[in-house]
């Protein structure tokens, strides 16, 4: 019972502890190097999957909790737990960040120290983020993640890497520097940085409905850079397309998600009525999300840039799914995002391995690539299938949860959305055909290797997965159910209008009582004046 | 012959200033009797002088109160502000060494200035009177006039030396102004008293004021506050490197401290007039500062309009106006001194001898050339930009809660667009270190023992407050709950 109960601690922090191991290791030494860090994330999905059988479907609350006081003077905790939304997420990244490890062994030749250092310290900022209960913590994870991104854009990345790297990390702060604002106003409104007290105190009253709706904004902002939504997506094309192939593989498979979760964990249920006063709009935003990135992803004649722009119109599925406001289409919608970790990963890695072979990421050098290459092209076409969600295959049922969703309330939303989904096909298949199909045109692919033994694994185990979530949806889906319900709990005491208004604490509150009388004044008027 | 026990008393709370001035009078003796070679072995004397004013305030500090009736006090907030000042002064002189070797400028006078200038501080920060206040203020402000001009062959150094002189006498002549007219208004100099007379009235006199408004000026002056801050991007640039260090953290600490004694305590209850002087200084602070560092090509002067910046950042905790606020502002100042002290010191190893090295491409694939110095000054960096695990994280992080305890909301949001903004440039550091093919002329010269220690203490100390801040953190409350106790 000891061991369970920093079950969690141990898989946010052990990458960390495979830094040092690294550290320690002569810099020329590749071959350890790559050992070292690949052996240190197995481990690390190895532990994370004795999550699973701990974890009790029926219970809603966080499970494997720790609670420890971390800065008392500033009620600040180090609080973690995870629940049926946030356990799979936490799977998910531990699963893709081995994957990304192997995919980088020959590609990455400077540096390599520093490389896999920068991946494990990001796995550890990521799984934090997803297992933080403390808003603090929270934000001290989401802000770390930002950092090794951005040194494996800028250092490992392709051309206009600066540019790119620059652009997402100034992007993601402004959006983050807001939200931390927020996150001091909620402390000071309810005392408390703890998402379970400040959950617990919002259930008893309400917000001032202006107060809410900035609330709102803030946080919605940071996630909605993130995810990226239409119109805040433009970082996302530039780092994609810059990033080394596991850079990409991690941005998209997870850090995305990062945005979509925070949205279905803070913005949901602790603000909901501002979240259903924003729905229409942000179901808007979605839906052109959706359309527009699948439009501009056919027209590309990059094929990096191509798979980029299809994350933009997946996780609009996501944002919609989320905004629906149903259990079936929020389950679809977290289904989504491990679908897509999963698919979109899994397509990064396929670019990345004929990226290893020409060093171009153009389509029209390719061409007939099924001819030298009918291996690692067969499994190319698995994972674009499973991207434009064939039935049977993973990104199926989360489309179809979400679209099934969204149609009980928003039948106009579900069949606009639904012309996402066609399109997905088209610029997938066509993309699909003009890389791999036909004559080989350039001279220089008749040559190229079939898919190594390294490869393969890779695209086995990502194969693997993408039918198992398939077609045994059902083991992800009734895990998720109970929290995805409280979820909803929690957002339905917006139409119980009978609570009193939560009042902030007076300004005077932190007054030493040895003194009251020698501040009260001063603090009196700041009450008065300071309302700029 | 018995001495009176309050005279003992009296001695032993300005003890840590008396330590200073003994130790830096005992280098100046021993130098005449050191040979050129051996001037750098006085920098332990000046050390041991550290070592011994901070074992004194630790000494005074287990009996606080006031000294020679009450025109200085040792109390917990004298205290912490007297742990920063010659903590910043101690490192500052420990990361010299190798500078003063290399510029050839190894003189028993620089440690000795450093030491008085140290003194100085330490009177601002337990002044409770406005005159002793005014002395402690010249005594750091003289000493810093002579150490910026210490590099004499160079032209820049002079400039920065005579700039600062002409300036700063001009800004204590306003604080000075401004004491006068406190005088006249309420017709005393100490602190409290003044306190006392102005919460007797039922508004604060006109004269009193336009005391405060002059000490504003005066003492904005001395935090780089806008608009009084033209001057600091020349003086920070043209002083020796390790001098710009002790600048841009010392003396504005013990300002700051200043500042929150006769603001705080004295016109507490003018609070209303100097709120938005506050406010307005402080937006213009952050973002001259910001806005300005963002088109610096030269990383010297960039880290200059940088703590501009932080002066500005500060002064939101500033505008609180409670004791929580006084708190922030006095763990972002312990935080501040650490980072900016670390990052000056990297830059004057970094500029190599006659500081030629100071552009941004001057930097170009450090981080493969000495990975641990890119590594540290990375570290400085991030702090300065407000990165979570890192010291300057957390000091904007109470900042922005004390103001919005307050309810100043919109000041919290320009201060965090605002730092945004700064993320820019002091990512471009580190994008030239780590991004930037090398540059093929530059050899990296060895980092002196002196200045590792220096630099391991300023690092391991941001990223101690980063991580386990509790400890200083009571410490500060502590501090800011005495200021105002003293007060009654």
């Amino acid at each position: 019972m000891n061991q369970q109960s920093h079950l969690l601690s141990v898989i946010t922090f052990l990458p960390l502890l495979g830094v040092p191991a690294l550290l320690v290791l002569r810099s020329e030494d590749h071959t350890w190097i790559r050992r070292i860090a690949l052996a240190v994330s197995l481990a690390e999905f190895v532990i994370s999957l004795w999550l699973l059988p701990g974890f009790s479907r029926v219970n809603p609350s966080y499970q494997f909790p720790e609670i420890y006081s971390w800065i008392a003077g500033a009620n600040i905790r180090y609080h973690l737990g995870v629940d049926g939304i946030s356990l799979f997420l936490v799977l998910l990244t531990t699963f893709l960040t081995p994957l990304a490890i192997l995919c980088s062994w020959q590609s990455i030749r400077e540096n390599v120290k520093g490389f896999f250092i920068a991946l494990l310290i990001i796995e550890t900022a990521m799984i934090g983020v997803f297992v933080s209960l403390d808003l603090f913590l929270f934000f001290v994870f989401w802000e770390l993640t930002l950092i090794p991104m951005y040194f494996l854009i800028g250092i490992w990345g392709h051309d206009r890497r600066i540019y790119a790297a620059v652009k997402f990390i100034l992007y993601t702060m402004f959006g983050s520097i807001l939200m931390l604002v927020a996150i001091l106003w909620l402390y000071n409104l309810t005392g408390s940085f703890d998402l379970l007290e400040i959950q617990a105190r919002l259930n008893v009253t309400t917000l001032p409905a202006a107060t809410e709706l900035l609330l709102f904004g803030a946080f919605f902002l940071a996630f909605a850079i993130k995810v990226p939504l239409f119109p805040l997506h433009t970082w996302l094309p530039d780092a994609h397309t810059e990033a080394p192939t596991a850079g990409s593989v991690i941005l998209a498979g997870v850090m995305l998600k990062l945005g979509t979760y925070g949205m279905l964990r803070f913005c949901l249920p602790l603000f909901p009525d501002a979240a259903h006063k924003m729905a229409p709009y942000i179901g808007m935003l979605a839906i052109i999300g959706i359309v527009y990135g699948a439009l501009v992803a056919t027209v590309q004649h990059d094929l990096k840039r191509l798979v980029a722009y299809t994350s933009v119109s997946h996780l609009g599925f996501v944002v919609l799914g989320l905004f629906a406001f149903s259990t079936v289409s929020i389950q679809g919608a977290i289904y989504q995002m491990l679908n897509h970790g999963v698919s979109t990963g899994a397509l990064f890695l396929g670019v990345g391995m004929l990226y290893d072979r020409r060093h171009t990421h153009e389509i029209k050098e390719f061409g007939g690539l099924t001819t030298p290459m009918p291996v690692l092209m067969s499994f190319f076409l698995f994972i674009c299938l499973s991207s434009l969600a064939l039935p049977l295959l993973n990104g199926f049922v989360g489309e179809f949860l979400i679209l099934i969703g969204v149609f009980e309330h928003h039948a106009a939303w579900a069949s606009w959305a639904a012309s996402g989904a066609v399109l997905s096909a088209i610029y997938l298949l066509w993309a699909y055909q003009r890389v791999a199909l036909g004559e080989v045109t350039e001279e220089k692919n008749r040559t190229l290797p079939d898919a190594s033994t390294r490869e393969r694994v890779i695209l086995v185990t990502v194969a693997g997965v993408i039918l198992f979530m398939g077609v045994a949806s059902p083991l992800f889906t009734r895990r998720m159910e109970a929290s995805t319900n409280n979820v909803l709990r929690q957002m339905d005491r917006v139409r119980d209008a009978s609570r009193p208004t939560l009042v902030p604490p007076a300004g005077t509150q932190n007054i030493p009582s040895s003194s009251p009388h020698a501040e009260g004044s001063l603090a009196n008027t700041t009450l008065k004046r300071a309302r700029p | 012959m018995q001495i009176p026990a309050e005279q003992i008393t009296n001695i032993k709370r300005i003890a840590p200033e008396i330590a200073l001035c003994f130790f830096g009078v005992l280098i100046m003796v021993v130098d005449s009797l050191l040979s050129a070679t051996r001037k750098r072995s006085l920098i332990w004397l000046g050390l041991i002088g550290m070592l011994v004013a901070l074992g004194c305030v630790e000494i005074a500090g287990s009996d606080p109160g006031p000294a020679y009736s009450d025109l200085i006090r040792m109390d917990a907030f004298s205290v912490f502000v007297h742990i920063i000042v010659i903590g910043a002064a101690a490192l500052v002189i420990l990361g010299s060494v190798q500078y003063l070797e290399h510029e050839g400028i190894q003189r028993a006078e620089y440690y000795a200035l450093v030491l008085f200038a140290a003194a100085g501080m330490g009177i601002l920060a337990g002044a409770s009177e406005l005159v002793t206040a005014f002395v402690g203020l010249e005594m750091s402000s003289i000493s810093s006039y002579v150490l910026a001009g210490f590099r004499k062959r160079a032209a820049q150094s002079n400039e920065a030396s005579l700039k600062y002189f002409i300036l700063g006498s001009f800004a204590t002549a306003f604080f000075l102004y401004g004491i006068a007219m406190t005088y006249g208004a309420t017709g005393t100099t100490r602190i409290d008293l003044v306190r006392t007379t102005l919460q007797g009235l039922a508004h604060p006199p006109a004269l009193a004021i336009l005391g405060l408004g002059l000490i504003f000026v005066g003492l904005g002056f001395k935090v780089v506050a806008a608009p009084f801050q033209i001057y600091a991007p020349d003086v920070y640039e043209g002083a020796p490197t390790p001098v710009t260090a002790l600048l841009a953290s010392g003396p504005k600490a013990a300002t700051f401290a200043l500042m929150l004694r006769i603001f705080y305590v004295s016109f507490g209850s003018a609070h209303g007039t100097w709120f938005w002087a506050v406010w307005a200084s402080a937006v213009l602070t952050m973002c001259i500062g910001n806005f300005a560092a963002l088109a610096q090509t030269n990383v010297k002067r960039m880290l200059a309009y940088s703590s501009i910046a932080h002066a500005g950042y500060i002064l939101v905790a500033f505008a609180a106006s409670t004791a929580v606020g006084v708190a922030a502002v006095l763990f972002y100042l312990a935080v501040y001194v650490l980072m900016k002290v670390g990052a000056f010191l990297v830059l004057a190893h970094l500029g190599q001898t006659g500081e030629k090295r100071l552009e941004i491409q001057d930097y170009a694939g450090l981080g493969n050339k000495q990975p641990v110095l890119a590594a540290c000054f990375s570290l400085f960096l991030l702090s300065l930009l407000g990165l979570p695990a890192t010291g300057g994280f957390l000091g904007k992080f109470f900042a922005f809660q004390a103001a919005l305890d307050s309810r100043i909301v919109w000041l919290v949001v320009i201060a965090a667009v605002n730092s945004v903004v700064g993320a820019y440039y002091y990512l471009r550091v580190i994008v030239a270190m780590y991004f930037w093919e090398p540059s093929k002329e530059y050899t990296p010269t060895r980092v002196a023992p002196t200045l590792t220690v220096a630099l391991v203490i300023a690092a391991v100390g941001t990223l101690y407050l980063g991580v386990l801040p509790a400890r200083v953190l009571a410490l500060a409350k502590t501090a800011a709950d005495s200021l105002f106790t003293s007060a009654r």
